[in-house]
């Protein structure tokens, strides 16, 4: 029997404008699998996050997550995106909401929650990343590091079935970093499927199942982490990684 | 009589005053309808404006851009005389009151759709993006997180629009509407005496003195996050 | 509905009156334009004296000229100044009266710009030796005046919008030559006319403002 992937991604091909950034990238993604993609910056990482959750419209392909056709018109994208929790680069949370209002919006909304359940769930989802404590404060009072777990709180809240990260910690001063990778190791053991794009080399190296390399709009060469680090088969890669290294 | 005496006596007359005070007070009545009128569809036009626009329809944009630029060149006075000595040439003969509360609603809705719509534009794309993929609607993401920012950095010039606006129903004088300034002008030429046009000025510090200071705290309010 | 308001006859008929109009009200602007920003200049240098016993008067001051509509500061002085035996005509009352009234909103202006100019800049001006007046009209003025440029321009557009008030005390410009001329064809086209051409004057200047407005407002953030 063929192994059902959770994410399936096919032939996706991405232009803005004259830029032609995705040039046909497949990517499967198994249940329970930690997937890090790597790569240059304009290698197409992000563009590819942003196509399986559609926030970018691919020019071509097809992408099918957790069963549903992602790009099929009559699909209920809102409905299919609660399935596919996303976190950004720069947190993104609604500033003009406390950390309990970010949370539970979404679930009040899109969920259908009512207003003491979502609360109930968001408190839930705010003591997982180990913030019960600053549910009623702004995002404004928050540092970094608590901002962007807020944000994996109003993701997982929705308990999503694929988890995407666009570098989560790349906005980050460098003490903070600790805290998410922190969540993120402890979301992986609950056995969540989750995609990051991040230039954390040493979170990939133990806590990834398969590291994908992307360069110039495609996917260059993936393996488990030790294959691809220490003895990557394409120059290109090896190039990366030995600039990565000497940091 | 001292010089003083004389300037009081006649730019206060107390006679004058107590006689004219009533016609002041209906003044001041018509004033105040015709400020909350254009306020409400002023704003409410201008809010709808700019929630059309932000759906992106390119031919619809432009009209929208148009009717804007047009009612922001030119002046009140003028539309108010265009829409009042010029419309029944037509066929419809608004009234006085009507013609000044529609003019002065379409330049209010022309301003505030341009500072609702830049405080929209204002806003990240990062917000749009995070409440879209938890699957909030466009609708819900206008309504749920971009519109509450958006009206927090547009209240300060907002504010001061609006008054500046609302004050120009003074120019509905010209056309014969029985506002304040109308009620003192002609007051003034029934008693030979200007105290009633001083009573007006009074009238329309009364008014709008409070609204000006108020508009001065919000300004000081809602500027925290600079 | 052509023939009722852009009636070719009229038009050229009308074309010189309204012609005139358009001239004076050029005039008027050129005159008001200054002369407000003049009094705003003087009202913001003077509350940039921090004290309180002059910045509070002058708040008071120009928060009284923004609630007062202009209008009625402009008939106040038409229509009551002959009762106490001073007759000045149209013409100075507009004067007079943007003096006063616009001045106060170019006031607010500068006196918002002063403030954008961070204290450093003063400080470091005064210790290079130049004196107050100095720092404030070589250093601190200039990055002002920048600063709120968009601001100042709107203001400006709405003068010369305001100027058609001159048509209510008999001040030969653009829309009381429209009415005359449109009292005398018994046909709207004149105002239109005069319409037209606030609008072809105006509206570059709106569409620059939109443009440094949105700029302007996404900046806040």
């Amino acid at each position: 029997m063929v192994q059902k992937h959770i994410v399936e991604a096919r032939g996706i091909h991405k232009h803005f404008g004259p830029l032609h950034v995705l040039k046909g990238v497949d990517l499967q993604v198994d249940e329970r699998e930690l997937v890090f993609v790597i790569g240059p910056s304009g290698s197409g990482k992000s563009t590819l996050l942003r196509c399986l959750n559609r926030l970018e419209e691919p020019s071509s392909g097809s992408v099918v997550v957790d069963g549903i056709d992602m790009l099929d018109p009559k699909t209920d994208i809102n409905h299919a995106r609660q399935r596919i929790g996303m976190v950004f680069q720069s947190f993104n949370l609604y500033p003009h909401m406390t950390a309990l209002g970010n949370v539970t919006l979404a679930l009040r909304k899109v969920a259908g929650k009512s207003r003491a359940e979502a609360d109930t769930l968001a408190r839930k989802a705010l003591e997982r990343v180990g913030l019960a404590d600053r549910a009623d404060h702004t995002p404004g009072q928050l540092s970094g590091g608590q901002q962007q777990r807020v944000a994996i709180a109003r993701s997982i809240a929705l308990e999503p079935r694929v988890m995407l990260f666009d570098e989560p910690t790349s906005a980050l001063d460098p003490e903070l970093v600790g805290s998410v990778l922190e969540v993120m190791r402890s979301l992986r053991e609950t056995g969540m499927t989750m995609i990051v794009v991040s230039h954390e080399m040493g979170f990939a190296r133990n806590a990834a199942d398969r590291v994908v390399f992307m360069d110039d709009g495609l996917i260059v060469e993936q393996g488990p982490p030790a294959a691809i680090f220490e003895n990557p088969a394409h120059e290109r890669t090896r190039a990366f990684i030995g600039q990565i290294q000497r940091h | 009589m001292g010089g003083w005496d004389r300037f009081v006596e006649t730019f206060f007359n107390a006679k004058v005053m107590a006689k004219y005070l009533p016609d002041i007070l209906s003044g001041m009545v018509v004033t105040i309808e015709l400020a909350l009128l254009i306020v409400v569809t002023g704003l409410g036009a201008g809010l709808a404006l700019a929630l059309l626009r932000s759906l992106g329809i390119r031919p619809l944009n432009w009209l929208i851009i148009f009717i804007v630029d047009l009612f922001r060149s030119l002046p009140p006075l003028v539309i108010i005389v265009l829409m009042y000595f010029g419309l029944p040439y037509a066929g419809p003969s608004p009234s006085g009151f009507v013609s000044t509360w529609l003019s002065l609603a379409l330049v209010l809705m022309a301003f505030s759709e341009e500072i609702f719509w830049a405080g929209i534009t204002s806003i990240p794309r990062g917000q749009w993006e995070a409440s879209r993929s938890t699957g909030l609607s466009y609708g819900q993401t206008l309504f749920n997180v971009i519109l509450p920012q958006a009206f927090r950095l547009t209240i300060p010039p907002l504010t001061n629009r609006t008054i500046a606006i609302t004050k120009g129903t003074a120019l509905g004088t010209v056309v014969a509407v029985t506002e304040i300034l109308g009620q003192a002008s002609s007051a003034v030429s029934n008693s030979y005496n200007p105290s009633p046009l001083m009573m007006g000025a009074a009238a329309y510090i009364v008014l709008f003195f409070p609204v000006v200071v108020a508009a001065r705290w919000i300004e000081t309010k809602f500027a925290w996050k600079r | 509905m052509i023939q009722t308001f852009f009636n070719l006859d009229i038009i050229v008929a009308a074309w010189p009156i309204v012609m005139s109009g358009l001239w004076n009200t050029i005039l008027l602007s050129l005159i008001v334009v200054p002369l407000g920003l003049f009094g705003g200049l003087i009202l913001a240098l003077l509350a940039s004296i921090r004290h309180p016993l002059v910045r509070w008067p002058l708040m008071a001051w120009v928060d009284f000229f923004r609630a007062f509509p202009p209008l009625v500061l402009l008939v106040l002085l038409f229509a009551g100044l002959p009762f106490a035996g001073l007759e000045l005509g149209g013409f100075a009352c507009v004067a007079i009266a943007f003096f006063l009234n616009t001045g106060s909103y170019y006031g607010e202006i500068f006196r918002a710009g002063i403030d954008s100019v961070p204290n450093g800049q003063v400080e470091a001006a005064r210790s290079t030796g130049l004196s107050r007046m100095q720092a404030m009209r070589y250093v601190v003025l200039p990055q002002a005046v920048r600063n709120v440029l968009p601001d100042l321009l709107s203001n400006t557009l709405e003068v010369v919008k305001l100027t058609s008030l001159g048509s209510v005390v008999a001040v030969p410009e653009l829309l009381y030559e429209a009415r005359q001329a449109q009292s005398l064809t018994y046909n709207p086209t004149p105002i239109v006319m005069a319409a037209v051409i606030y609008f072809l004057i105006l509206w570059p200047l709106v569409r620059l403002l939109s443009r440094l407005e949105n700029r302007a407002l996404a900046g806040r953030r």
